[in-house]
């Protein structure tokens, strides 16, 4: 992802009208950047669904594992105490921490992936493309091939332009 | 299917099975189906507050379900009458009377007992009436001033319900084992009512849509419904888990009386009870998809509506019959499918009064047009 060309649009409605004339004409949105949440912008662009509820799942998973194995282990062999002449092992007392460890590996879990995905995170230079993106502004993204000629940049703005974006910029 | 509950209920006095056992079969249904009643108008009344768009859609199915209280009502009086509150509850037998029941029974009278019974079912069936005449004439005579009168009623209804829907637990169901108590009681009664409402409500949809009806319901509608049962199954969960755990840490013997009871004689239904409306609900509703289409819902639905059944026989039959007389027979199962037949025709008849797409609702656009992406 070297050369891009950036387009803004300051309303939700000429942006997602822009996008579907866009794509008739066979160019392919990366990304876009919106301060908010687009209603029907998903199907636009034919994004898939996030898998992060996967990755929370599995997390939660782990956790509880985590969470029950670790206290089991611990009030059993490594330091066992008679808490009131309850059992070594007295699971409903576990389930409260094994519910606690479960929601904390899951959100740690997709805090991270989310941080991995979207190369976020320390010592990472953060890319804006667009300061006024954060504001009020709707940013489309189009990635141009390494090869492409400057007519078929130059066919790209045009048809961004065409397509009602205020400003286009080229990026290299 | 009411012929069959019926029979079953012929079969059990002439089997034998005893007066205790057929009282407490009557009170676990009436108290079941009752309370999918008053889950119906909770539903309706709580999103009338909230101003809520989407449910408008299934209004009607809520409005039918309430129909049913009266009719409970009815039947639970007879019940009460005709010996039910004596083979019941022992607190009603003066010489069973001892110093911790005389300290209850400024409370746990009977005639106090009767006031509250009509003060509840007089209260909701008026309020069910307001509500459903409300949100009917805001659809057939296009009124604004209705959808007001729909809100303040249904105001009113919820704070009434939060008081008694706690107290009538306690009435008829926690003093059955009068001498024990839990403070948590009543949420965890209506939250298991609430569970296996909504699972009603996605049952009646289910059968609508089957046969044609409720064309304007989308898969949004129903993956919101969806969302209730799961968030309310785990919800229940966590108060039966609550009011277990704190009991079984005290380790008071005046407490843990009560689950040893169940423990001892109801051990398969009373583990099955606690896993099956925790377990389902939780792992086959997980992912989005599951909840957006009947195929996946319909048996999560069926199950819950199973489980809490359970979960209410729990509640009843080890306080009311005991370990050895009680069981699952012919008895439980005709009386409980005659029920569902009985609900089933209150409930359908009074579908066919209203058109089951609130046209005139104010938000019945937004309805028809909500979409979620998660």
């Amino acid at each position: 992802m070297n050369k891009y060309i950036t387009a803004y649009y300051l309303d939700e409605e000429k942006l997602l009208k822009g996008l579907k004339q866009v794509k008739t004409k066979g160019v392919r949105v990366a990304d876009v950047l919106s301060p908010f949440p687009v209603h029907g912008i998903d199907k636009v662009l034919g994004l898939r669904r996030s898998r992060l509820t996967r990755v929370a799942f599995a997390g939660g998973a782990i956790g509880a594992i985590v969470g029950f194995g670790f206290q089991t282990w611990v009030f059993t062999s490594a330091y066992p105490i008679n808490f009131g002449g309850k059992p070594f092992f007295a699971a409903p007392s576990f389930i409260p921490v094994t519910f606690e460890t479960t929601v904390l590996f899951a959100a740690f879990s997709m805090v991270i992936a989310f941080f991995v995905v979207s190369k976020l995170g320390p010592g990472n230079k953060p890319v804006i493309h667009d300061e006024r993106v954060t504001d009020d502004r709707f940013l489309v993204i189009v990635d141009i091939p390494e090869n492409s000629s400057k007519e078929e940049i130059n066919e790209i703005e045009k048809a961004l332009h065409d397509a009602g974006a205020e400003g286009i910029n080229y990026k290299a | 299917m009411v012929s069959i509950g019926l029979i079953a209920l012929a079969y059990g006095f002439f089997a034998g099975l005893g007066g205790e056992r057929i009282s407490a079969n009557i009170l676990l249904n009436n108290y079941y189906f009752l309370g999918m009643g008053l889950i119906g108008l909770f539903f309706v009344a709580v999103h009338a507050i909230a101003e809520s768009g989407w449910q408008v859609s299934v209004q009607r199915i809520g409005e039918a379900m309430s129909t049913f209280i009266p009719v409970a009502g009815v039947l639970m009086l007879l019940f009460f009458a005709f010996g039910g509150l004596h083979s019941i509850y022992h607190w009603t037998h003066p010489e069973h009377m001892d110093e911790i029941l005389l300290n209850k029974a400024p409370y746990l009278n009977v005639p106090f007992f009767y006031i509250r019974f009509f003060i509840y079912f007089i209260v909701w069936s008026l309020l069910a009436w307001y509500i459903r005449k409300s949100s009917r004439n805001l659809d057939s005579l296009n009124d604004i001033s209705y959808f007001h009168k729909l809100r303040k009623f249904s105001a009113i209804f919820i704070v009434f319900y939060a008081i008694s829907s706690v107290m009538s637990s306690w009435d008829w169901l926690m003093s059955i084992d009068a001498h024990w108590f839990s403070t948590l009681y009543g949420w965890y009664v209506f939250m298991s009512m609430l569970a296996s409402g909504v699972a009603m409500i996605i049952i009646i949809l289910y059968i609508l849509k089957r046969n044609g009806y409720m064309t304007h319901i989308n898969n949004e509608h129903i993956h919101d419904l969806g969302k209730y049962l799961f968030g309310f199954s785990i919800f229940w969960a966590y108060l039966w888990f609550s009011q277990y755990m704190l009991i079984w840490y005290a380790n008071i013997p005046e407490e843990t009386v009560y689950y040893s009871e169940r423990m001892l004689h109801f051990k398969p239904l009373f583990i099955a009870n606690a896993i099956v409306n925790l377990a389902f609900p939780l792992l086959l509703l997980m992912t989005r998809n599951s909840k957006r289409v009947f195929w996946s819902l319909i048996p999560v639905a069926v199950i819950v509506f199973i489980g809490h059944w359970i979960d209410l026989y729990q509640l009843i039959m080890p306080g009311a019959v005991g370990g050895e007389k009680a069981g699952i027979g012919f008895l439980e199962i005709g009386l409980t499918i005659g029920y569902v037949g009985l609900f089933f025709l209150v409930v359908f008849y009074s579908l066919t009064k209203a058109p089951l797409a609130p046209k005139n609702h104010p938000f019945y656009k937004e309805s028809m047009d909500y979409h979620t992406n998660y």
